[in-house]
């Protein structure tokens, strides 16, 4: 089970959210070729290691969070607001 | 031809082992259904058993929008001349009588079914192609691990590996679940994310379920082992992982759509359960074919289809490599089919690897 530090409710388990994927990945601007378009929505890193993702607290406070987690040992190592940019670790 | 490990304990030893082409996209079921004829003759060819038994794949509809659903891909199959027969409530019932029919909360309505599918030995299907492969003169390199791909002037021409480097003019990639790491050396981000999909294995009992089933109102499929397991699965976990180990909450929901369907599996105990990493594409369906690098291919983004299309997709791969073109069956799968944005999204789900 993935438990995830919500900062307005505290520690949840996953059951409570949903994945939004990819969260380094940011929208361009409206008049941003096809090709900027093409990486937003299909280019991942797919890291095997830090993940930077989105997961929304559907059965919470309805807040989209970013979440720091690492794809191998499943650790959450930071739970970010969406406004805020959580450091990644190196390692 | 090389694997980090040895042959045999990635995907192709994790599935759950069931052939069948009942899908709805012409592109894909002209392409699963060339690999279920490859797979009825598959142990002629090899010379090598791998226990094809076509004893019927059934999927259960609960509602009268899920029977539509059923009804449009059956007729999409049969218009392509593959076979889908639709039974209703009393088929179910006569052909397995566990089921709980009548269940009060998700009555089954019928279900469409594909009497050439089936299981097939997975284990026999890794060693009967690397038998053959081998009688036909390929070097097979195990424990050694590609470490990067060499490319000069957009075209490739060789690879790093821990044994050493080798020079290639033509590098097919074929690694379900690691794709973007193998893609990267090439410096390709490629529109695949890596998910993980848990099955498993109750202890054994005698025959019981005779067909491949597919649970309709939840993520649940089950049939029976050889040896008298019950094998089944669910959906996927539903975030990125690369470890091939699942989690709790899949765990319930798997057993509970398992015991609202088949209520008699709640006196059976799990036996075994594991994970295997798979790619997920953006839309569901596969990619085999070029990338923008010279002589580099893929067969990739295989999501939870690649046991069935193993003989496929070599197939293709191996067409695709040798004409450095792709072949009817695999040329609406391509890398770039999402930059132009001709997606094979069968359920319609979105960009959304893990909700595909």
């Amino acid at each position: 089970m993935i438990r995830i530090d919500c900062p307005w409710c505290g520690m949840r388990d996953e059951a409570e959210f949903t994945y939004r994927g990819d969260a380094t990945v940011t929208r361009p601007g409206a008049n941003a070729p096809e090709e900027a378009f093409h990486d937003f929505v299909y280019a991942r890193q797919n890291p095997r290691g830090w993940h930077v993702e989105w997961w929304y607290h559907s059965s919470g406070c309805r807040q989209f969070l970013k979440v720091v987690r690492h794809t191998m040992t499943h650790e959450v190592r930071t739970v970010a607001r969406a406004t805020e940019t959580p450091e990644v670790p190196s390692e | 031809m090389l694997e980090k490990g040895p042959i045999g304990l990635g995907n192709t030893g994790r599935n759950t082992t069931i052939v069948r082409s009942n899908y709805l996209l012409p592109q894909n079921h002209h392409f699963y259904e060339h690999s279920l004829k490859l797979w009825e003759g598959l142990e002629q060819d090899l010379n090598y058993n791998a226990m094809v038994s076509q004893r019927g794949v059934v999927g259960l509809f609960h509602s009268e929008g899920a029977k539509n659903a059923a009804v449009r891909r059956g007729n999409a199959m049969r218009l392509s001349g593959i076979d889908a027969e639709l039974l209703d409530k009393e088929q179910i019932r006569a052909m397995c009588p566990l089921i709980d029919v009548d269940n009060g909360r998700f009555p089954v309505m019928g279900g469409l079914m594909q009497r050439r599918g089936g299981t097939a030995r997975h284990d026999a299907v890794a060693w009967g192609f690397a038998r053959a492969a081998d009688q036909r003169g390929v070097d097979i390199i195990q424990h050694c691990e590609v470490t990067g791909i060499d490319v000069e002037g957009g075209a490739v021409v060789g690879v790093q590996t821990t044994r050493g480097p080798i020079k290639a003019k033509k590098i097919g990639l074929a690694v379900a679940g690691n794709t973007s790491r193998l893609a990267q050396m090439a410096g390709l981000d490629v529109p695949i994310e890596s998910h993980v999909l848990q099955a498993f294995v109750s202890e054994g009992v005698k025959p019981l379920v005779d067909q491949v089933i597919t649970f309709g109102a939840g993520h649940f499929y089950i049939s029976q082992s050889d040896k008298g397991g019950l094998v089944f699965g669910g959906g996927l976990d539903g975030w990125n992982t690369y470890a091939q180990r699942g989690n709790l909450p899949v765990v319930e929901h798997v057993w509970s759509a398992g015991v609202a369907m088949m209520p008699s599996l709640s006196r059976l105990r799990g036996l075994r359960q594991w994970g295997g990493v798979m790619d997920m594409t953006f839309d569901g369906s596969h990619i085999i074919g070029k990338t923008p690098i010279q002589g580099l291919y893929m067969t990739a983004g295989w999501c939870y289809g690649g046991f069935k299309a193993t003989p496929a997709s070599g197939w293709c791969h191996a067409w695709t490599i040798a004409q450095d073109a792709p072949h009817t069956l695999n040329e609406a799968h391509t890398l770039d089919r999402f930059r132009t944005g001709r997606l094979l999204d069968e359920r319609g789900n979105g960009p959304f690897p893990w909700m595909q």
